[in-house]
């Protein structure tokens, strides 16, 4: 099928830093979910369409309650779309699989499997060779820093903890797309921000597609490289906003101008959607 | 006084050790001085003394253990099938909702039969025999266990399996690799909870047709009226019921240290 070359035009005043220019790596065209329930049908997205280019970090933003969250379960197959397609890699999408990793907002480290067993699980799902498998699981431990936790359960991880073996755990796995649905949502604010900056770490070096879902703005303009902003229900995307920031990110960005100048440009959006007023 | 009784907050163990061993204490001395002093008659309530004789007597002669050993018998093998049969049962009602429908309703509604009502029907079914008595603790355990189990799978939360999903595992794994160890600690606590009913058949079982083991014992002892080998009978049931639950508590926590208040 169709693997068109996107590139995006420059904001000037910002200035670019990344020139970004790739093969689309999901593509979601003209997407519906609807739910019954009891109540009725709730429509919870409607019409959404979105590209995500191959290495790109892409955030998702809305208000609460928008089909964010059951967007990015689409794109892993947890769930499925009422109408309209989502091609990832030209293919269209039959259920959940390996080549799309996901981080919860829930702590989900297998709590009976150590730290190394819980990043070791999707290759010995795949039943790659042990001396391979030793070598990633040593090379994520790393990576997260969690190496003298390598035995340890997960009861006796923090938060924070838990989440960096989540990420170890699915980006072992080499996925062709990390989902993320609101992964540092439930840290407190300091451990968020050495996460966020591990995750933009991580991306610089890994360079997955990762499509990321979180309700905090800045958290969106810190990591990603694109943002989309979605609408209240029923969702579809009502901006798409190039974050044209500096490469390499610590957290003195987030008190930049420009920086500033996109977490308020997309706090408006937010806004006006809350207000109900069409964008 | 009031720290005593904050809401779900621990207390010194030093103070709940005393407290519970002055329960002990002190339904002991009720029941001396009440014995002792004669207000209530022996053949009523036997002195702790009594009792205490009884139990020197049946270990020393060593009467007792073939009564045990019978009794432990037909509960290992009554739970044991039940558990065989009703732990599968349990987790295909809580994994597939088609199995729930061919599993649980049903088993709903043998569950509020009184066992003890199907010991005739059993005695006519299996005679008099060990299979009875292994029959009435099957039954009496079985309907339980199934709708515990199933309840347990549906308590593995479920991001759990679609993370498993999402790292490529299909329903196969995620059933043997995700549902089984998930719910190993739990069910596990259901068995022990289970061999409590266990016990309490198999006094029912062999109360009523059995011409050996710990409930027949305690009936023996009714027709001739020796109340303090009644109370041994059951002081013994209780003992062993209890020494059965602390081994399962201990191994819980050998066996899955990761689970929370394991070691």
């Amino acid at each position: 099928m169709f693997g068109f070359k996107k590139t995006v035009k420059q904001e000037t005043e910002t200035g670019v830093i990344e020139a970004r220019m790739g093969t689309s790596k999901i593509v979601v065209q003209n997407l519906d979910k609807t739910y019954s329930s009891k109540k009725g049908d709730i429509t919870a997205i409607q019409g959404a369409d979105a590209e995500i280019l191959e290495n790109e970090f892409v955030c998702i933003v809305g208000p609460s309650g928008c089909g964010k969250s059951t967007l990015l379960r689409i794109l892993a197959g947890l769930d499925e779309a009422t109408a309209g397609s989502i091609l990832i890699d030209d293919h269209p999408i039959s259920g959940p699989g390996a080549d799309r990793g996901m981080v919860f907002q829930s702590y989900t480290l297998f709590p009976w499997l150590t730290v190394e067993e819980n990043i070791r699980f999707g290759l010995e799902v795949k039943k790659m060779p042990k001396a391979q498998a030793d070598e990633i699981v040593e090379r994520y431990l790393d990576i997260i820093d969690l190496k003298a936790f390598r035995k340890s359960y997960s009861k006796e991880l923090s938060g924070g903890m838990k989440q960096r073996v989540a990420i170890a755990r699915a980006l072992a796995n080499s996925p062709k797309v990390l989902l993320m649905d609101e992964p540092f949502g439930a840290l407190d604010a300091q451990t968020k921000s050495q996460m966020q900056l591990l995750m933009r770490e991580i991306w610089q070096v890994e360079k997955p597609t990762v499509v990321f879902i979180t309700h905090d703005i800045e958290e969106a303009v810190f990591l990603s490289s694109r943002v989309y902003v979605m609408s209240v229900r029923p969702s579809r995307m009502v901006a798409d906003i190039p974050i044209l920031l500096s490469y390499k990110r610590d957290l003195s960005l987030k008190e930049q101008p420009e920086f500033l100048k996109y977490r308020h440009r997309i706090t408006e959006l937010l806004n006006l959607q809350a207000d109900g007023t069409p964008a | 006084m009031k720290s005593l009784f904050k809401i779900r907050t621990k207390i010194d163990w030093k103070i709940y050790n005393a407290v519970a061993i002055a329960v002990f204490v002190g339904v002991l001395a009720v029941w001396t001085i009440l014995s002792e002093s004669g207000l209530v008659s022996s053949i009523f309530l036997p002195s702790p003394g009594k009792v205490f004789t009884y139990f020197i007597n049946v270990f020393s002669s060593g009467s007792i253990w073939g009564d045990i050993g019978i009794s432990s018998y037909r509960i290992f093998m009554g739970f044991l099938i039940a558990v065989i049969i009703g732990v599968p049962l349990g987790i295909l009602a809580g994994t597939f909702h088609f199995a729930e429908a061919l599993i649980q309703p049903f088993t709903e509604f043998i569950r509020y039969m009184p066992v003890p009502a199907f010991v005739p029907l059993i005695m006519v079914w299996c005679g008099i025999g060990e299979t009875a008595k292994i029959a009435v603790i099957f039954m009496g355990t079985l309907f339980q266990l199934i709708p515990m189990i199933a309840d347990t799978v549906r308590a593995v939360p479920e991001d759990l399996l679609s993370a498993a999903y999402t790292l490529g595992a299909g329903r196969k794994t995620v059933i043997r690799r995700v549902i089984l160890p998930a719910i190993a600690p739990r069910t596990m606590d259901t068995l022990r909870m289970m061999l409590g009913w266990a016990w309490t058949y198999l006094t029912v079982s062999e109360l009523v047709a059995a011409n050996s083991g710990l409930g027949y014992n305690i009936l023996k002892a009714q027709r001739f009226l020796k109340t303090d080998s009644i109370f041994g009978g059951i002081l013994i049931i209780g003992i062993l019921g209890l020494l059965c639950d602390r081994l399962f508590v201990l191994a819980n926590k050998k066996i899955f240290p990761w689970a929370e208040g394991g070691k």
